[in-house]
């Protein structure tokens, strides 16, 4: 549970996608997270005005580090100042970690499947480091749908694990095998952990693709309670 | 009509009314008596505030309603809740 807003510097920042950034933030106070959990993140104009929004931490460790991965959303608030405007050496108001619903522990010794739709990759991130940093043998899945090789976010870090499948919903790399379009039932059914080997499934992405992907997994046998999502809303 | 996040999205305005993780408290629906934790519930957001609505058969659980002066919180949805110990 938090005490309230701390304040962060920004000390890292990375181009991740064409529309995308993630940011390292030093914030003293900080008392670690566990994979899976999000900060809010408030912004004051000189005029007092405030916004605050959520993103997840793409960081699970005990360090005063976290970092996020932000998505830009044309008309948002603050997500284009996060992505365009902030620089290293800014202050940024957070407050977290927030959220012990959608959280991975690596004492869990299940088969854990990660479903991502775009930018929701960034907390099943934590959920594979957590993993490689415990050094457990659960396996770990992660089907990620994107829409070109070009949006993936930690595409480098990710091409280094194993269990990783692709789904792109524009356009494929050459030689890539599956046509591109939205993640089917089908794709469920041949890309993930199926429902006899009783999985916790984690989903995060727009709200759209959560619902789509939630539904089929239930329709594939799995117990919707061992389902659960994280919805960002958007399109 | 806005669409919905998760409960868990609430954790942190929750954070500012309970001492507990509201989102990994359970809520009995006060209409369909269903009993699961409150980040499953369905949160549709405006620029007032929030309207949670419940997974099994979408009637609102709660509402919160931020003014300059007031944070208006209705539970009358929920019918209790179970609150883990810490």
């Amino acid at each position: 549970m938090t005490g309230g807003w701390l304040v962060g510097t920004v000390v890292e920042t990375r181009t991740e996608t064409p529309s995308g950034r993630s940011l390292v933030i030093d914030v003293p106070g900080w008392t670690g997270n566990i994979a899976g959990q999000h900060v809010d993140v408030r912004l004051t104009a000189p005029d007092g005005y405030q916004a605050t929004r959520s993103y997840s931490l793409a960081s699970a460790d005990d360090s005063t580090r976290v970092q996020l991965a932000v998505d830009r959303l044309p008309d948002g608030e603050v997500s284009p100042y996060l992505v365009d405007g902030v620089e290293i050496g800014d202050q940024l108001e957070l407050r977290g970690p927030l959220g012990g619903w959608f959280v991975w522990r690596p004492t869990e010794t299940r088969p854990v499947q990660l479903i991502a739709g775009g930018s929701g990759v960034v907390p099943l991130v934590a959920m594979l480091r957590a993993r490689a940093v415990a050094g457990t043998t659960a396996p770990m899945r992660l089907l990620y749908s994107v829409r070109t090789p070009g949006d993936r976010f930690f595409a480098d870090e990710l091409e280094t694990l194993d269990g990783i499948d692709y789904a792109y919903t524009r356009q494929v790399p050459d030689g890539f095998a599956r046509p591109p379009g939205r993640v089917t039932p089908e794709d469920l059914a041949r890309l993930t952990i199926p429902a006899s080997e009783n999985p916790a499934v984690f989903v995060c992405g727009p709200t759209g693709f959560v619902e789509t992907v939630a539904r089929a997994l239930v329709d594939l046998g799995h117990d919707p309670l061992q389902v659960k999502t994280e919805r960002f809303g958007g399109a | 009509m806005t669409q919905p996040l998760d409960g868990n999205a609430l954790a942190g305005t929750f954070s500012e009314l309970f001492r507990f993780d509201m989102t990994v408290t359970e809520g009995e629906c006060r209409h369909c008596n269903d009993v699961t934790v409150l980040a499953r519930a369905l949160v549709y957001p405006d620029p007032t505030g929030f309207v949670m609505r419940c997974c099994s058969c979408d009637e609102v659980l709660l509402t919160i309603l931020v003014t300059e002066k007031r944070t208006w919180l209705d539970l009358s949805g929920i019918a209790g809740l179970r609150i883990p110990q810490p």
